[in-house]
C-alpha cells in the first residue's frame, strides 16, 4: 500500500492560541497575561458563577431530565428564553410568532449556522458572490467562519479611527451608502471585539437609516449581553431598535462570556422573520444544516441557561453575578487609565474608559507589544488589544509602569 | 432509581438510546448509576473550572479515547502517528474527518472523491464539499444477514484512492456484522485496491460484551499499517447521549504529516464550532483512567450485551409459539442493540428496525404479541 505523496500545508496559526502557548512557557513570576479570552477574578482565577454551582448540582439531582439527545434545533426552553432576553419580554417580534432561535455550540456555532443558511437561502439560490462587511478591525474569526461558509466576498467596512482612537462613523455610514444592495452587515451589538467602542443610540440610529434604505441585512454578533454595561437591556439596545424598525435580521447569541460557561459552548443563533410562515421555512432549512455539522447539541450549557433565565429567583441572581463581572472590569478601565495619566505617559488615555466590555484597544504599536512580552513578560496581542480582566489590583500598578516604559522608550 | 412500571400503554421501541431493565415511567432510558455518580462529583468538584477546552479538545479524554479504539501497546501510536481529535458527537468526528479529507486527501489530484457509504451521514460528507457519494451493498435483503459477497464485490469495483466508510460495529443501517475472517478479506481488498477506510464506530463493547471485540476490525487494519481515520461515538456505551461527545481518530503513514494535519484541523475546527463542549468528555475520561470506574464500565457494556442476546433468544422463541409468519432466526442471528424485524409498517418503530434494549421482561410478551399481530391482521 503506497500512501500518495502530499504536501500538506501548515495553516496559518491561530494567533490568540500561540500567544496562550508563549505565556504558559514564560517562567517569569511577573507575567501577566492581557491575551486571554475569559474573565479573571482579582486573583487571576477563572470563575464559576455562583448561580450556575448551584443550577448545575440541580440539574444532577433531577431523576425527571430526559438525558437523550435534543431535538436538532436545541432544548425549546433554551431557545425561547435566549430569544427573550435579546429581544426584551415585550418584543412585539416575540408576540407576532415571527421570531425563533437556534441552539448553537456558542456564538461561533450561531455564526456558523446563520452564514451556511444565508449562503444558501438569503438572496436567490446561490449567495457565493453576495458581499459580507466585517468591522475593521473584527474578531479575526469572522473571516474564516463566512470564508468556509462558502462566501466569497469579504471585505471591511471602516469603523476604527486610530489617529481618534474613536469610531469612524463618517466612513461606516459611507461604506454603507456605497455597498451593493442586499450586502450582509456583521456588527457587535454591544462591546465590540477588539476595539471596545461601541456606536451610541444616536449613531445606531443613522446606521439603521442607511441599512434600511439600501436594504442592507443586519447579522448582530452579541457575545457580552450583561458583561459589557451590566444592564441586560442597554446592551441589547441597537439589536432591539433594529427589529422596533422592521428589519429582518440575525443574531448570533454566546452565553460563554455572560454565564461564565466557557467550556460548555451555549450559543443561539436568533432569527427575526418578516412572518411566521418565513420563519418556519428559515428554521426547516436550519434543521437540515445542524444535521450535517453536528446533528443535535450538547444540553449541559442549554439547561443551566434556561432553568436561570426562566426562574425569577435564580434570573436575579444571575444579574447579580454578571453585575460582579462588568463592575471589576470598570473598576480596572478606570485604575489603568488613571495610573497612566498619574505617571504622564505620552498620549491620551482617555479612550481605556470610554471603551466598553472585556477588551480595550489600546493604541500601542505592534513594536511597543513586542517590548511588553518580551522584555516585561506582558502578553497581549499584535494588534494593541487587552483584555481587562487580565489586570488585578495586584499587577496593574506593573502593568502601567511597563506600558508608560513601552510608550516612552519605542516606536 | 425509577420505579418498575409493569402495565405498559405503549412502549418506546423506537427510542434511540440504550435502556437498562429497569426503565422510567415515560418510557426514557435512565442514566446508568456509575455515568450519574460521576457527573455528581463533577459537579460538586471546586478545582474544575470553566474555561475553553483546547480546540482539538481535552487531552485526558482524547488520550483515553485513542486507547480505547486502538489499545495500549498500538504500533501506529507508538511511532507518534496517530491524532485524536475530540468533536461533537459522531456526526461531529465525520464532518470534521472529512473537511480533513478534501483539504488533505490527495490534494495535488485535487481529490473530492468517490466516498463509498452504506449509512444515513452521506449529507456530511456532501456538505463538507464531497459530492461525489456513491452507496456500496452490504447486506442481503430478506435474509437479513450480512452480505460478505456484496460489499467485497462492490469494493473491489470501486476507483483506487476512494473513500470507503466501515462499521466497526454492529450500528448501521443493519444491525449484524462481519466476521474477523471477512473482515480479513475486506481489508486485503482495502490494500489491494488502495481504498482509505472511514470507520465509524459507535456502541463500541456493546455487540460482543467486550471493547477489544468491537474494535477487532479497526485494530487490525491499522496493523496491516493502513492509513486510516475512525469516527466514535460514545453515547451508548457510556450512556451519554445529549453530552455529545464524540472523537475523530486519524492513523496516518507518516509522523511527518501530524503536525500539519494538526493545524488543518484547528483551523476547520475553528469555523465549525470553535471548541468542543467538556461535560461528555470529562465523564468518559474520569471512567477511563480510574481503574475501580473502567472496571465498573466494563461490567456495565458486557452485562448490557449479554442482556441483548437473551432478549433476541426469548422474542424469537415467543415469536415462534405464536406462529408469527416468517423465519425468525436473523434475530439471533444479528448483533447489538438494534435489530431489524423486516417490517414495513410499524407504529412504534421505524423502518422496522427496533431497540432491542427497550424490551424487557414487562413488555416482552406484549411487543411479542403486537408483532404477531401486525403481521397477521388484514391490513
Amino acid at each position: 500500500f503506497a500512501a500518495p505523496a502530499v504536501e500538506v500545508p501548515q495553516a496559518t496559526p491561530v494567533a490568540v492560541f500561540k500567544l496562550t502557548a508563549d505565556f504558559r512557557e514564560d517562567s517569569s513570576p511577573n507575567k501577566v497575561n492581557l491575551g486571554v479570552g475569559a474573565y479573571r477574578t482579582d486573583d487571576n482565577q477563572p470563575w464559576v458563577l455562583p448561580v450556575v454551582k448551584k443550577v448545575e448540582r440541580m440539574i444532577v439531582e433531577d431523576q425527571s431530565l430526559n438525558h437523550e439527545y435534543l431535538p436538532i434545533l436545541g432544548l425549546p426552553e433554551f431557545r425561547s428564553s435566549a430569544s427573550k432576553i435579546a429581544l426584551g419580554d415585550d418584543s412585539l417580534a416575540i408576540l407576532e410568532n415571527r421570531v425563533g432561535g437556534v441552539q448553537c455550540l456558542g456564538g461561533t456555532g450561531a455564526l456558523k449556522i446563520g452564514a451556511e443558511f444565508l449562503r444558501r437561502w438569503y438572496y436567490g439560490y446561490n449567495n457565493t458572490a453576495t458581499p459580507v462587511y466585517v468591522s475593521a478591525p473584527t474578531w479575526e474569526n469572522h473571516n474564516g467562519v463566512f470564508a468556509d461558509a462558502g462566501f466569497q466576498d469579504i471585505r471591511p467596512y471602516k469603523y476604527w479611527n486610530a489617529e481618534k482612537r474613536s469610531l469612524d462613523l463618517a466612513g461606516f455610514l459611507g461604506d454603507l451608502e456605497s455597498a451593493p444592495e442586499h450586502s450582509i452587515f456583521v456588527m457587535h451589538a454591544c462591546a465590540h471585539n477588539p476595539t471596545g467602542i461601541d456606536p451610541t443610540p444616536e449613531e445606531w440610529k443613522q446606521i439603521a437609516e442607511v441599512m434600511k434604505r439600501r436594504n442592507l441585512f443586519p447579522f448582530f454578533d452579541s457575545a457580552y449581553q450583561g458583561f459589557a454595561s451590566g444592564s441586560l437591556e442597554k446592551d441589547a439596545w441597537a439589536v432591539r431598535y433594529f427589529v422596533s424598525q422592521g428589519f429582518e435580521l440575525f443574531c448570533a447569541q454566546s452565553f460563554s462570556k455572560n454565564f461564565g460557561l466557557y467550556n460548555e459552548r451555549v450559543g443561539n443563533l436568533t432569527i427575526v422573520a418578516k412572518d411566521n410562515e418565513n420563519l418556519t421555512r428559515v428554521l426547516s432549512q436550519m434543521e437540515k444544516i445542524v444535521r450535517t455539522i453536528w446533528s443535535n447539541p450538547p444540553s449541559q450549557g442549554a439547561r443551566v441557561v434556561a432553568l436561570t433565565l426562566n426562574s425569577p429567583e435564580l434570573f436575579a441572581e444571575w444579574q447579580e453575578n454578571v453585575k460582579t463581572m462588568a463592575d471589576r472590569v470598570l473598576l480596572m478601565r478606570a485604575q489603568l487609565k488613571a495610573k497612566l495619566q498619574a505617571l504622564g505617559t505620552p498620549g491620551t488615555w482617555d479612550h481605556i474608559t470610554q471603551q466598553i466590555g472585556m477588551f480595550s484597544f489600546t493604541g500601542l504599536t505592534p513594536h511597543q507589544v513586542e517590548y511588553l512580552s518580551k522584555e516585561k513578560h506582558i502578553y497581549l496581542m499584535a494588534s494593541g488589544r487587552i483584555n481587562m480582566c487580565g489586570l488585578t489590583t495586584k499587577n496593574i500598578d506593573y502593568v502601567a509602569e511597563s506600558i508608560h516604559e513601552a510608550v516612552s522608550t519605542v516606536q | 432509581m425509577g420505579d418498575l412500571n409493569s402495565n405498559y400503554s405503549f412502549v418506546s421501541l423506537s427510542c434511540v438510546a440504550l435502556c437498562l431493565e429497569h426503565q422510567r415511567e415515560d418510557g426514557h432510558a435512565l442514566v446508568p448509576p456509575l455515568i450519574w455518580k460521576i457527573k455528581q462529583q463533577i459537579s460538586t468538584d471546586p478545582t474544575l473550572h470553566a474555561d475553553f477546552a483546547p480546540a482539538l479538545g481535552l487531552p485526558e479524554f482524547t488520550r483515553r479515547a485513542t486507547e480505547l479504539a486502538l489499545g495500549r501497546e498500538c504500533r501506529a501510536v507508538v511511532e507518534n502517528r496517530v491524532l485524536g481529535i475530540q468533536t461533537v458527537g459522531c456526526t461531529g468526528a465525520v464532518r470534521l474527518g472529512a473537511q480533513l479529507l478534501r483539504c488533505w486527501y490527495n490534494r495535488s489530484t485535487g481529490w473530492r472523491g468517490p466516498v463509498y457509504i452504506p449509512s444515513p451521514f452521506y449529507a456530511v460528507f456532501q456538505a463538507a464539499g464531497l459530492p461525489d457519494v456513491r452507496q456500496y451493498r452490504c447486506w442481503e435483503a430478506g435474509q437479513w444477514a450480512a452480505s460478505e459477497g456484496h460489499v467485497l464485490e462492490d469494493l473491489r469495483a470501486a476507483p483506487e484512492q476512494a473513500v470507503v466508510v466501515l462499521c466497526a460495529t454492529a450500528y448501521c443501517p443493519v444491525a449484524t456484522d462481519l466476521s474477523q475472517k471477512h473482515w480479513k478479506h475486506l481489508a486485503h481488498v482495502l490494500e489491494r485496491r488502495k481504498l482509505f477506510p472511514f470507520f465509524l464506530m459507535l456502541g463500541q463493547g456493546l455487540c460482543l460484551g467486550d471493547p477489544e471485540q468491537d474494535a477487532w476490525p479497526l485494530r487490525h487494519c491499522v496493523s496491516l499499517g493502513l492509513e486510516l481515520f475512525c469516527a466514535q461515538s460514545f453515547s451508548h456505551s457510556f450512556g451519554l447521549y445529549g453530552e455529545r461527545v464524540g472523537h475523530l481518530l486519524l492513523v496516518l503513514k507518516q509522523n511527518t504529516l501530524l503536525l500539519a494535519l494538526q493545524s488543518q484541523a484547528e483551523s476547520a475546527v475553528r469555523s465549525l464550532w470553535s471548541r468542543p463542549a467538556t461535560l461528555g468528555a470529562r465523564v468518559v475520561a474520569t471512567v477511563l483512567s480510574n481503574p475501580a470506574n473502567l472496571a465498573e464500565w466494563r461490567e456495565g457494556v458486557r452485562s448490557a450485551a449479554e442482556r441483548c442476546v437473551l432478549i433476541r433468544e426469548r422474542l424469537r422463541e415467543k415469536l415462534r409459539l405464536l406462529g408469527a409468519p416468517g423465519s425468525w432466526d436473523h434475530l439471533t442471528q444479528q448483533g447489538g442493540l438494534y435489530c431489524c424485524t423486516g417490517l414495513n409498517t410499524c407504529t412504534c418503530c421505524r423502518g422496522g428496525r427496533l431497540n432491542v434494549t427497550a424490551i424487557n421482561s414487562c413488555n416482552m410478551d406484549y411487543v411479542a404479541e403486537s408483532i404477531h399481530l401486525a403481521l397477521t391482521s388484514p391490513l
